[in-house]
């Protein structure tokens, strides 16, 4: 009994004392980022590794999801007659919710694993450690690049997610159901609200890309410099990465759209 | 201390008293360490005995549980954030397998701390490089990618690299390990003469007892957290405690025992002991 209890609370203090030190490192990192305008360069590249590498499977998941909703949405709104509502219904669904959500957990499984993987593998090799002799701050030349370029991508995978999404509906529901191209259109048009509904979604993407690119970098930075280490510490990114992302929807969708 | 001519400079590094610990583990107990200028000095011990640590607590990677670092005239312990990275400018290390970005072919790997440091222009960091790259007969190899090198290669890209901001000081992580004769003699050499050609400081861990022998100006042996001996390869050679003499002839049984501490041989293998234990 008094083990267990031990136990829990020697864990209790680990998670504490991991938390503070994955703040700190946050600090840190957002102290380097100054420092990147001038050498925007080194964003870039990071954001083609980070971003663009992470195109195909945003784009190909977009559009699958969105068909899918056109699918699912066009047998419940066959029964109310409401067929037109279709474009509307994809549309919403994915800017608010799916566009973000679903672009964020595929964003932890293939960048975010991906960066974890490398800045390990980096600080088991002594990379990490041979630039900090070489007075090169490994936080700010290694990891604040990578971080930027994850805040800014992932809202553009969301978008471009969302957009392909909205494209696939449309494809099923016009061109496999017959739902009315102008109704499709029009209706979207007319009650997708900019502020409300699509700055919203652009603001959940940013957190999301935010807290997973932080999980990423600070789980390769903070992981056991061993073989083992880089492979448990790129399974809590990913998974990490995605119960973060899954709580925070509902925290910002209630925030967002709780009334 | 036994250091009888002693030199009227000042050592670039001072290390008194020196504890440091890791978990339950004490790893230094109260050591004390010179680093003279100009020489090289190197710091051998058995396996696990943390002469790793030793340097990473001399480039202030790590800080001690009490004692003093000195570099320079600097306390590294007490250095912030931005002293300690203007010292480290200063100061080289090459790590034990070179550490070598990897994402960066040779070339770049040298001009590294040049473009980090330096607001020198594309055609002077080119002119500096090739420089350093022929110090270690590696000019030929500047396009090359590390996974492309031999081990031994890739150190030499490192030492080209550490020396590329002309520090005052440079140390050897395990130099040695695991290279075959040539390219071990290519270091051996490689070490002295730079050594001896720019006027650095060397520092080296090794635990290769004939090549750091051949070449230190100034030896410590450590064991255990503390220093056993310390002297120029001569005196040491020539020491009486059955210590060093069983780590410098690397005999396999002496001071250091061959077996792990056990139980009574006889009494194991008849199961007595592990009766006896439960």
């Amino acid at each position: 009994m008094l083990d267990a209890l031990q136990r829990l609370g020697a864990t209790a203090l680990g998670v504490a004392e991991r938390m503070g030190r994955g703040h700190l490192f946050l600090l840190h990192v957002l102290g380097g980022f100054p420092a990147l305008l001038p050498r925007f360069g080194m964003v870039v590249k990071q954001m083609y590794s980070v971003g663009v590498l992470s195109l195909v499977i945003i784009a190909v998941s977009g559009l699958f999801v969105g068909m899918v909703l056109g699918l699912q949405g066009y047998n419940t709104l066959v029964d109310f007659g409401a067929t037109e509502s279709l474009g509307v219904m994809v549309a919403l669904s994915l800017v608010r919710e799916l566009g973000p959500v679903v672009a964020g957990l595929l964003f932890a499984g293939r960048a975010g694993s991906a960066l974890t993987a490398e800045i390990g593998l980096m600080k088991a090799t002594e990379q990490l450690s041979a630039m900090e002799m070489m007075a090169v701050d490994p936080l700010h030349r290694v990891v604040a690049p990578r971080f930027l370029a994850g805040i800014l991508s992932m809202p553009l995978l969301a978008a471009i997610f969302s957009a392909l999404g909205v494209i696939g509906g449309y494809f099923v529901a016009v061109g496999l159901l017959g739902v009315d191209d102008g109704a499709f259109w029009s209706q979207m048009q007319a009650k997708v609200d900019l502020h409300e509904d699509v700055f919203n979604g652009v603001i959940k993407s940013v957190v999301f890309g935010f807290v997973v690119t932080w999980i990423a970098v600070f789980e390769g930075y903070d992981t056991v410099p061993t073989s083992e280490g880089v492979s448990r510490a790129t399974t809590n990114t990913v998974v990490h990465g995605s119960l973060a992302v899954l709580g925070l929807d509902f925290v910002l969708t209630a925030l967002m759209f709780g009334k | 201390m036994s250091q009888t001519d002693k030199p009227t400079a000042e050592p670039l590094v001072r290390i008194r008293d020196l504890v440091y610990s890791r978990g339950e583990r004490r790893i230094f107990d109260g050591i004390d360490i010179d680093i003279q200028r100009g020489k090289l000095t190197a710091i051998m011990g058995p396996s696990g005995t943390g002469k790793t640590t030793l340097l990473r607590l001399i480039g202030g990677q790590l800080r001690p549980d009490s004692g003093t670092v000195w570099v320079d005239g600097e306390s590294v312990p007490q250095l912030n954030y931005r002293q300690l990275y203007e010292l480290r400018k200063r100061m080289g290390m090459l790590f034990q397998n070179g550490a070598l970005l990897t994402d960066l072919n040779v070339f770049d790997n040298v001009a590294f701390p040049l473009r980090e440091h330096t607001r020198l222009n594309e055609a002077l960091i080119r002119d500096l490089v090739l420089m350093k790259l022929q110090a270690v007969g590696l000019r030929g190899a500047r396009d090359l990618m590390p996974s492309e090198l031999s081990g031994g290669m890739a150190r030499r890209v490192a030492l080209a690299r550490a020396i590329a901001l002309d520090p005052m000081m440079i140390m050897y992580d395990e130099p040695f390990t695991g290279q075959d004769p040539i390219s071990m003699g290519v270091l051996v050499t490689l070490l002295r003469t730079l050594t001896d050609a720019l006027g650095l400081t060397s520092v080296m861990v090794s635990h290769d007892v004939q090549e750091s022998l051949s070449i230190a100006d100034y030896v410590y042996v450590i064991s255990e957290g503390r220093v056993v001996e310390d002297g120029t390869p001569d005196t040491l050679r020539a020491s009486t405690s059955p210590w060093v003499q069983q780590f410098l002839q690397g005999l396999s049984d002496g001071p250091v025992p061959f077996h792990f501490p056990a139980a009574d041989y006889a009494e194991d293998l008849l199961g007595k002991t592990v009766e006896s234990s439960r």
